[in-house]
């Protein structure tokens, strides 16, 4: 069987679609996507001639500008589009919005959307390849392919690791992306949160899933935080940010239950304080910012392989 | 005009007959059943051998959106999609615009259906005011009007105090009210049942409890006041547990399941096509235990009626992001053919059963005509063909609206025609009757 050399696939909506071998084929590719960032002229032609639509309607300042990079080191023709969600409830339907876009024959639209789903409803009606940037509470894969991607880096594998994901695992879309991309490529999971804050049905994820950290945290090889949100408080899923951070907040002691060369992640924006203590974040653990980084080499491979990758044109 | 239907399996449960049979029609009335009747200047139908006579189908739970909403469903389209499923009564639900809580409303829909002149409305009237759950609607008066019911669906009753009164207020003309079971706190802003499905979609839950709830409050209000209570669109394993503990306490308290909820589960969901907003109905579809429990009961008669819970919505309605979408699909003309593939077909019951739950039970709960072929009674028939292949096709359903989960299933049993007061108002073309 020869290796793969494109994603054949029209999409990117959730890693839940992708097989290990188009994992693994993102990740490869997205090394040598890294190794152009590092060049002075930080640029390749890749995309030259294809117009890819940032379609955001949600904030987002990491991921869209990671894309946007992203974008334009492979020579892509970007524009964003920033949708004010207030707007769309007297405004244009997504269908619309999509079918007026689509006339324009962009090749690629990255989709940023509060409903989990949306994306899949864009991809009904374009032609265009759609990329989810994170949908409601559903998959954010381009964040889980450059957690894998760090990890590896970090690690050298994923098979056998042991990961902890801590926080509100109930409204993460990167919970879930992660979820789907680690087990797939064989890492042990464990997921820890209030009761409150686990999904229903969370046995039938292939995970572990616990609310005493010291549980998730023992021996890890990869701890990785999730943002609290002040709301939450507000929906009773705790009682204050103060006694969460006393249960579940990431501390220098807490830490030491995990193995001695442990990385620590965070997908951000980060609440320090709460759910990650500062001497965490800023200490030798942790990889927060190669995570950034590491994010405009996948989002370049990702856009590539869907382009059409070695098939059409070399990347370099 | 007198008219002999000759030799179709004649299933009455409340006469105690399943076998063949003869019927004869005289004007809108049914004059006589039996074996070998004599012709007597009838015009004879021959009822071809394998078709299955039985009083007319009512479904109890159809939303028929006019007043107001007429881009969704007209009385006349509304009764013209309830007449292909084989229909000759709905009761319809008040969340027109505005609210049926009063006798012009009422009045209203029975004009538009008296023109329409398709299957026999019988309206269901609000609770209370605007539905808005706070003084009482003029219950009486919708009574006089034509309303046989009374409920507050799409939402419950707002308090368990106005759910009280109202029963006792209702208990005095023996109406019954109807409950849109659900607790609104743990509901919360959930659009798809809580469980593994939902949570792996990153779609809000809504658990069963969440229904459950709503029907214990409304037996134990039903316990307090002694009036009949009707749970609607069932769908919890806990709810039926509840409606059971009830009834085997004497508490007057029946309940209706849907199609789709002794159908699908929250599978759906995610497959064949993934965010569906065909698959978004309130209650949700509910997991495999939950419609295991809705088929045993209907297996064991804790369940009396099912009913569709018709509820049409536009395409551009439903073509948006699921948590936008409105709740609710069609079910007038994909019903029969559910009910007797998956649970006549299946198994689960047999056919005087299926005649009791959509037929039989309705009548005597809403108090109204129908249910029964007696002598005398109005000719309201329904001719099954329990053995057709059916096909569902969205695009040719009679409803104005088309939102249905069941677009391309292939299903075994059919309806072969429908007569209302005497008349056909529906006839199969793909069964060869000559009505």
């Amino acid at each position: 069987m020869t290796a793969l050399t494109a994603l054949r696939r029209k999409d990117l909506l959730a890693i839940a679609d992708l097989s290990p071998e188009e994992i693994s084929l993102i990740l490869d590719t997205a090394e040598a996507m890294k190794e152009v960032g590092e060049r002075p002229i930080k640029k390749v032609p890749a995309l030259r001639g294809k117009t890819v639509v940032n379609l955001f309607y949600e904030p987002s300042t990491r991921t869209r500008t990671s894309f946007e990079i992203a974008e334009k080191r492979l020579s892509a023709d970007t524009l964003n589009i920033a949708v004010a969600s207030s707007s769309v409830v007297k405004g244009e339907t997504l269908a619309d919005t999509a079918l007026n876009l689509e006339a324009m024959n962009p090749d690629m639209i990255v989709l940023r959307h509060s409903s989990s789903g949306a994306c899949h409803l864009l991809s009904r009606i374009c032609k265009s390849a759609i990329v989810n940037a994170g949908d409601g509470m559903h998959e954010h894969p381009t964040q889980a392919l450059l957690d894998a991607f760090t990890i590896r880096e970090r690690k050298k594998k994923l098979k056998g690791l042991k990961v902890a994901i801590i926080g509100d695992l109930l409204h993460s879309r990167v919970l879930r992306s992660n979820i789907q991309l680690l087990t797939k490529m064989g890492s042990e999971v464990w997921v820890c949160g209030p009761p409150t804050l686990m999904p229903a049905g969370i046995a039938q994820f292939g995970v572990q899933a616990t609310s005493v950290i010291d549980e998730a945290i023992a021996d890890a090889d990869v701890v990785m935080l999730l943002r609290i949100q002040l709301e939450r408080m507000e929906g009773a899923y705790f009682p204050s940010l103060r006694e969460y951070f006393s249960v579940f907040g990431m501390t220098e002691a807490r830490l030491k239950q995990a193995k001695s060369d442990v990385i620590i992640m965070h997908p951000g924006p980060m609440n320090r304080g709460v759910e990650i203590a500062s001497e965490v974040a800023d200490g030798p653990y942790s990889v927060i910012l190669d995570q950034v980084a590491n994010g405009v080499a996948v989002r370049m491979a990702v856009l590539y392989l869907l382009a059409g990758g070695a098939n059409d044109e070399a990347a370099a | 005009m007198k008219r002999l239907l000759k030799g179709g399996r004649v299933v009455d449960p409340v006469n105690g007959i399943d076998g063949v049979h003869d019927i004869l029609i005289d004007g809108d009335r049914i004059v006589r059943v039996g074996r070998d009747l004599p012709v007597d200047g009838a015009q004879v139908v021959e009822i071809p051998k394998g078709l299955v006579i039985c009083p007319g189908l009512i479904d109890m739970h159809v939303h028929l959106r006019e007043p107001g909403q007429e881009h969704k469903e007209t009385v006349a389209t509304g009764t013209g999609s309830a007449v292909a499923g084989g229909f000759t009564a709905v009761a319809c639900m008040p969340n027109t615009e505005p609210v049926n809580d009063n006798a012009n409303v009422t009045a209203y829909i029975l004009a538009r259906a008296a023109e329409a002149n398709l299957a026999r409305v019988y309206p269901i009237g609000a609770v209370s005011r605007g539905s808005r759950g706070e003084l009482l609607a003029d219950i009486a008066d919708l009574r006089r009007a034509g309303c046989v019911a009374i409920t507050d669906d799409g939402h419950p009753v707002a308090t368990a105090l106005l759910l009280r009164r109202a029963m006792e207020y209702a208990g005095m003309f023996d109406m019954p009210v109807v409950e849109h079971c659900e607790d609104q706190t743990l509901k919360g802003d959930g659009v798809a049942h809580e469980g593994f499905h939902a949570a792996s979609l990153g779609l809000r839950g809504i658990p069963g409890a969440c229904e459950a709830l709503g029907a214990e409050r409304g037996i134990l209000m039903s316990e307090l006041t002694g009036s009949a209570f009707h749970v609607a669109h069932m769908s919890a394993r806990a709810s039926l547990r509840a409606v059971r503990n009830g009834k085997a306490a004497g508490i007057r308290v029946t309940c209706e399941v849907a199609p789709h909820h002794f159908t699908l589960t929250d599978e759906a969901l995610g497959t064949p096509i993934p965010y569906d907003t065909n698959t978004k109905m309130n209650p949700p579809l509910r997991e495999a235990a939950d419609r295991d429990a809705m088929l045993s009961g209907i297996a064991d008669g804790t369940v009396d009626v099912i009913a569709t819970d018709h509820a049409p919505h536009h395409y551009d309605e439903k073509n948006v992001e699921f948590d936008r979408a409105p709740f609710g699909i069609v079910g007038l003309e994909t019903a029969v053919p559910l009910a007797l593939d998956r649970l006549v077909h299946a198994g689960v019951i047999r056919l005087p059963r299926l005649v009791e739950l959509l037929s039989v039970n309705p009548a005597r709960i809403l108090r109204i005509p129908g249910g029964t072929l007696s002598e005398g009674a109005p000719a309201d028939i329904t001719i099954l063909a329990p053995d057709l292949k059916v096909a569902i096709d969205a695009a040719a359903l009679r409803s104005r609206s088309k939102n249905t989960p069941f677009n391309g299933w292939e299903l075994r049993g059919g309806v072969a025609a429908t007569i209302v007061g005497g008349r056909t108002v529906y006839v199969n073309s793909q069964v060869g009757l000559n009505l």
